[in-house]
């Protein structure tokens, strides 16, 4: 207990529930984070002195809300009402809270915060921003360093977006069943968009990039704690282990990309693998199977295999198809392609790829995929060109130098 | 005499703990549990999975099989079981042969994360 680090992780847990709660009193993001952080610091204080409260959430809502009530009445130019600390009443309310924190209740609390954050009038890099620092809490300088932009066009884009959600006046009462829904989809879709900033990313600091990945599962963990039955939402959890598990073999010492069928599977995280197909099991014995069920049941049947040639591509092929249907896209077709290159040869797959080619004529793996199995095909010559275009697409230097590598290789045997 | 010793926590926090953290403490507890093991007291240990791995069997007139952890706090721990499975499937099932000698409560059926056999007991 005379380790301060356990305060640290003990307001992190809680954090996305208090701020939820604070956000229903007050209705404003910064009056929330703000009573949340004066709670922090007062935890900080009395509970290394005389330990954890029994719920620190409920804890640190109770004593948020009364610094934000001083601060409100100070502001109002009311009289200062109680000299007494804000955490002196919270022993006996603290209960009776506890409890309610236990009703469904607090589950729209907490949905409605990172619903808030992945409202669909905020862009896409904004959801992603504003989650980061308004339900992870992390720093300003933190999610610049993620994004690789200054400290003050971070702070800008933050503003811009929590501008842009009480504008659009999130409503506070608890939603239909139906409006539940599509905000816990939206906010799966933008939990995603925060693995991926960490996971596809190859500029930026390590570190912060797999805090970023960190962060996505601990939020999907929450998400999924709160709708336990939600199978999607078991299926994100799943993807993003099955992903995470990889990330220690993607990338090799020079921080060049370790394709799938390249990497040494020894350096897989073998706990989030286990805990990964131990939900795909689940999932796909309850169903129903969604989009992100789906992407986890593909990830499964890769690192079930010991190595890559034992890859089971026929089940592989079989998801992909089962995906097409239920969520068309010429991006899903593309990775259908690999599978079926390997069942079928690069011809069926190029006969796949090749109508998507207005669609995807502006993205990088359309043109790597393509000019790989152009490659295979001995079609040289317009293997160079696909490569071409693909390395002016790429967003990363490990991208762009993985392309290279393939066009070195053209170009050096003739 | 055997004893069973039963680790609670708060699941959050626990996920809330940095790498360093984690791995630090995992080690001091992991030398105790060596030690322990060695001193002839201590037999297998784990640790489980996340409570979003669980599934709950119901028992009532039927069994009924529900996603997620046990949840109710009116009823108490009473005993355990630990399953070597090939398949989440085959896992259920040797859980629902448990679940069909009983009236009442319910089975929580979790993987484990980690697993030590450590002294065979008597």
């Amino acid at each position: 207990m005379n380790d301060p680090a356990w305060i640290d992780a003990a307001l992190a847990a809680a954090r996305p529930q208090a701020v939820a709660a604070l956000l229903r009193y007050f209705r404003d993001l910064d009056v929330a984070e703000e009573a949340f952080q004066d709670a922090c610091l007062r935890a900080l204080g009395k509970w290394s002195e005389q330990g954890p409260p029994r719920d620190p959430a409920a804890w640190l809502i109770l004593v948020g809300r009364n610094c934000a009530l001083d601060g409100l009445r100070r502001k109002a130019k009311f009289e200062v009402l109680t000299d007494s600390p804000p955490e002196e009443d919270v022993d006996e309310g603290e209960d009776e809270l506890v409890d309610r924190l236990d009703g469904s209740h607090f589950r729209d609390d907490v949905l409605r915060l990172l619903f808030v954050c992945a409202h669909p009038s905020l862009p896409p890099a904004q959801q992603v921003a504003l989650a980061l620092r308004v339900v992870s809490g992390l720093s300003v300088k933190e999610i610049a360093r993620a994004f690789l932009v200054s400290e003050s066009a971070m702070e800008q884009r933050i503003t811009r977006a929590k501008r842009t959600v009480r504008d659009a006046q999130v409503p506070f009462e608890a939603p239909g069943a139906g409006e539940r829904a599509q905000r816990i989809a939206a906010v799966a879709a933008m939990i995603y968009l925060v693995f991926n900033e960490g996971y596809a990313a190859s500029g930026g600091e390590e570190h912060v990039r797999v805090a970023l990945c960190d962060e996505a599962i601990r939020l999907a963990r929450l998400l999924l704690g709160l709708y336990v039955g939600e199978s999607e939402l078991q299926g994100l959890l799943a993807l993003l282990l099955l992903h995470h598990a990889r990330s220690a073999a993607r990338v090799d010492t020079d921080g060049n990309i370790v394709l799938l069928q390249d990497q040494d599977r020894s350096l897989w995280d073998g706990e989030a693998i286990a805990e990964g197909l131990a939900m795909v099991d689940k999932i796909m014995r309850e169903g129903p199977v969604g989009p992100y069920g789906l992407q986890a049941a593909i990830a499964a049947v890769h690192v079930r295999a010991p190595d890559a040639k034992a890859t089971d591509w026929g089940a592989i092929d079989r998801l992909y198809a089962l995906l097409e249907t239920l969520q068309p896209s010429p991006v899903v077709t593309l990775n259908r392609a690999v599978a079926v290159a390997k069942l079928r040869g690069p011809d069926a797959a190029l006969a796949l790829i090749d109508p998507l080619e207005e669609r995807l004529a502006s993205y990088f793996h359309f043109h790597g995929v393509r000019g790989a199995l152009l490659l295979e095909l001995d079609r040289r010559e317009e293997a160079r060109e696909a490569f071409g275009r693909a390395i002016a697409l790429a967003h990363t230097p490990a991208e762009a130098a993985h392309i290279r590598m393939h066009l070195d290789r053209l170009g050096g045997v003739e | 005499m055997l004893y069973a010793v039963f680790c609670y926590s708060q699941e959050a926090a626990v996920m809330s703990w940095s790498k360093a953290k984690e791995d630090d403490l995992m080690q001091r507890l992991a030398t105790v549990q060596e030690k322990l093991v060695a001193d002839g007291e201590l037999g297998p240990h784990g640790r489980l999975m996340p409570t979003t791995a669980a599934t709950t069997i119901r028992i009532g007139r039927e069994l009924a099989v529900v996603d997620g952890p046990f949840a109710e706090t009116k009823e108490q721990l009473l005993g355990f079981y630990l399953l070597d499975c090939e398949t989440f499937e085959e896992a259920l099932e040797a859980t629902r042969k448990l679940a069909r000698e009983r009236e009442s409560g319910a089975l929580e059926l979790r993987p484990l994360r980690h697993f030590v056999p450590g002294k065979t007991l008597a």
